[in-house]
């Protein structure tokens, strides 16, 4: 008895509360969710925000560990998702015939998409990460446009002969049966939906065990250092383009992860869509939810996500209002009144249950 | 903290400039709405209805589902379906027959996503009957949504063949319970070429400058590439541009120097309407031809119509064409909207009383089933004539798409004038 204790005492324990309360708030999440499916009640609405809401999770999650660890802003998130999308709607489209399960072809589809975002992740970091100053956020930002640009005149099909590729003209001759999978502006069509809810929160649940892990191990500490003071960091013997390259990469990754399982979930795909505007978007959640605070990043996805739904019914006015809303939110978050009064509330709330405890 | 006071900051001003975004382009539809009586929606716009309610319509009435892009960039074709869809809807339900509606229209802001999410909206509404979306990517997301849940929808002006064909590729596995309104893009790229290719006395080398990054432009020009060299049409010049690209300098000179007397633009009419200018500025005498999103050129503010004196179009529909059917449509939609219906009003009215017609001879009511109704309605759609706006005699094949004939218009003295096809 003593043990288990011990074990939750140590789980809510004040290093690692945090921790703890992200993956509580994943899995109840999850629970609750997967209650109101199977009794049917949950509206087809909210059905269809189950994956893309885990899909922005996962890259927000990234991003939190690239802005609010590493302490370098990326505003090209969409790329990496880009790039993950794509690839894993080929990887699966392509797998089609052959793996017949779908799960097994949305894993791979995942792992492929990390992986292609990654790569790009590295070959921007190697020069980048070098320079001091804002210099990633303008690389990241031009190459999120690159990558639209590129596949927007990029032209992937697949047939019974293997892979054929053209770029700028359609030149594909496909052979009866065959399909485009990147069709240029078309983007992909007729992609099987095969992404999940249940995959979406594994997806989530990794992203956050890879990043509890690199934040609470010597590399995470190394990378807060290179963050905090660059030269303090360098003078102790930390190498601060590799340690800050840590965290780029996996955080491509987890964008290029997110954006797989994004694209298999609608059967359709444009590269228009990861466009600048949502790579803000993404940042934009992690932003609200506070720099470096995981947990906060999973509530502001949830509810910046849900939000703009939630106000159809509010017809003409809806960006309006939504828009109105996240300023407000903006606002009051970073207030410094607003922080004192929830600071006296928190205290307030603490002493009395104290008390209550004293008393008993 | 000061890094974090930045990023705020920083991403206050991002957000509120893109607020000032929304509402600029969303302004010139915002106005014309108020006029709209969107009593149907509000009422039951909530979301946690049950999915099993969608038999059970309000007094009798079809619920009409639909959504398009009411805010951002692609507003003002989501708005004009809208409001041409909602005419529609008033007219029928003011002649009391036995067919009334009740409609519901959702923003899905172009985008796929979106556009699922608005679906699923619609589907808590109850939703019966649909015109599917107004645009074609996000077209091509829901159409397997419609054919799971056997709703019948008929889309105004999603042109991509990826909106009635699962493999698109191969035109196969067509869903069949959606239909479309307009032409497909390719129909349209081939009935350009054959134009062209019959009247070489319009010019004989064609320069073709099309929108890469766009799906309809892209979908036009391919097919009117393979067309053209099937019927010997030679193109001498292609230039492409992306996004809000407002400089043609580059593509028209090298037009020009590849000798090019006629200028193919499948794009719409915003760019065109700055090609023109430039064609003009530089001197570079030359034959236009568009397709229907050339349509809207000559209501566009601050365009000088003198430009595009000669402009020849393809375009199923003319807001000054003479027939009794146009004349009080345009007169109607002007009164209530104040604006001039471009050609995505008028799909939209056609396909709100195609499907008025189709349910009338089936002799649905709206107590039965969705998939009673799309089964009927599909019934009627592939065996009906319809005579609309957009073209008389229109009947539709078992994928879906639509048989009509697209007009061949020449602008002269700034109205549409008919050419013999």
């Amino acid at each position: 008895m003593k043990k288990i204790k011990s074990f939750f005492r140590a789980l809510f324990d004040r290093k690692v509360r945090s921790r703890t309360i992200s993956f509580l708030i994943v899995i109840l999440g999850y629970i609750v969710v997967e209650i109101l499916l199977k009794s049917g009640n949950l509206s087809s609405m909210f059905q269809s925000l189950l994956v893309p809401v885990t899909c922005y999770m996962v890259a927000a999650l990234g991003l939190n560990l690239n802005v609010g660890v590493s302490g370098e802003l990326n505003l090209g998130q969409a790329g990496f998702m880009s790039l993950g999308a794509f690839m894993g709607v080929c990887v699966s489209g392509a797998l089609a015939p052959v793996v017949s399960n779908t799960l097994l072809r949305l894993l791979l589809a995942i792992v492929c998409g990390a992986l292609i975002a990654s790569v790009f992740g590295f070959l921007i970091g190697v020069p980048v990460l070098k320079l001091q100053g804002d210099y990633l956020a303008i690389v990241t930002l031009a190459f999120g446009e690159i990558i639209k640009s590129l596949i927007n005149n990029l032209y992937i099909g697949f047939d019974a002969n293997g892979f054929q590729f053209s770029f700028v003209e359609n030149k594909l001759k496909l052979a009866p049966g065959g399909k485009a999978l990147i069709n240029g502006p078309m983007g992909a069509t007729g992609t099987q939906r095969i992404a999940t809810f249940t995959v979406g929160i594994i997806l989530v649940l990794a992203a956050l065990i890879v990043i509890y892990n690199i934040m609470y191990s010597r590399s995470g500490r190394a990378i807060q250092a290179c963050r905090d003071n660059r030269i303090a960091a360098e003078s102790v013997g930390i190498h601060v383009a590799n340690t800050k390259m840590l965290a780029f990469v996996i955080s491509a990754a987890l964008a290029g992860a997110a954006g797989a399982l994004y694209g298999l979930n609608y059967s359709t795909l444009v590269p228009a869509k990861f466009d600048f505007n949502l790579s803000i978007l993404i940042l934009v959640y992690v932003v609200l939810g506070g720099l470096g605070n995981m947990t906060g990043t999973i509530i502001s996805t949830i509810i910046l996500v849900l939000l703009p739904e939630l106000l159809r019914g509010l017809q003409d006015y809806r960006m309006l209002i939504y828009a109105i809303v996240l300023i407000l939110m903006m606002i009051l978050s970073n207030n410094a009144k607003v922080r004192e009064f929830a600071e006296s509330m928190k205290q307030k709330l603490t002493s009395r249950k104290r008390e209550e405890a004293a008393n008993e | 903290m000061n890094f974090e006071k930045f990023m705020k900051g920083g991403l206050a001003a991002v957000m509120a400039m893109s607020l000032a975004a929304c509402s600029g382009s969303g302004n010139a539809s915002s106005s014309t709405n108020t006029t709209t009586t969107t009593t149907t929606t509000t009422e039951s716009g909530s979301t946690g209805t049950d999915t099993t309610a969608s038999t059970a319509a309000a007094g009798g009435k079809f619920k009409l589902g639909g959504s398009g892009p009411l805010s951002g960039g692609a507003a003002v074709y989501g708005n004009a379906v809208k409001n041409a869809a909602q005419l529609a809807v008033d007219e029928i339900n003011a002649k009391g027959g036995a067919v009334q509606f009740e409609f519901n229209m959702q923003d899905d802001e172009h985008d796929a996503e979106k556009a699922v999410n608005a679906y699923n909206a619609l589907k808590d509404w109850g939703m019966q009957v649909s015109l599917c979306t107004v645009t074609s990517s996000p077209g091509a997301a829901v159409a397997p949504l419609y054919k799971e849940d056997s709703t019948f929808a008929i889309t105004p002006s999603g042109s991509s063949l990826a909106v009635v064909f699962e493999d698109s590729d191969n035109m196969t596995g067509a869903y069949g319970n959606i239909f479309q309104m307009c032409f497909t893009d390719p129909n349209q790229g081939v009935a350009s070429a054959d134009y062209l290719s019959s009247h070489k006395d319009l010019g004989s080398k064609v320069a073709v400058i099309y929108k890469n990054d766009d799906n309809y432009s892209t979908g036009i020009y391919n097919k009117f590439v393979a067309e053209a060299a099937e019927k010997g049409l030679e193109v001498v010049y292609t230039g492409t541009f992306a996004g809000e690209d407002n400089d043609f300098n580059v593509q028209l000179t090298q037009a020009q120097s590849a000798g090019a007397d006629i200028l193919f633009l499948p794009i719409y009419y915003q760019p065109a309407s700055t090609i023109l200018k430039q064609a003009n500025d530089m001197g570079y005498k030359v034959s236009v031809f568009g397709v229907d999103g050339m349509d809207g050129i000559l209501s566009m503010e601050g365009f000088d119509t003198k430009l595009a004196e000669g402009v020849y179009l393809l375009t199923p529909f003319s807001a000054d064409a003479s027939d009794d059917l146009t004349k009080n449509f345009v007169a109607n939609y002007q009164s209530k909207y104040g604006e001039v219906p471009n050609q995505f009003a008028a799909d939209a009215y056609d396909a709100v009383y195609a499907i008025a017609q189709a349910l009338e001879a089936a002799g649905m009511t709206s107590d039965k089933s969705n998939a009673d109704i799309c089964s009927a309605l599909v019934g009627q759609f592939t065996s009906m004539t319809f005579n609309g706006l957009t073209g008389s005699d229109v009947t539709w094949n078992a994928n879906g798409e639509v048989s009509k004939a697209p007009k061949a218009v020449v602008i002269q003295n700034g109205v549409y004038v008919g050419v013999e096809g």
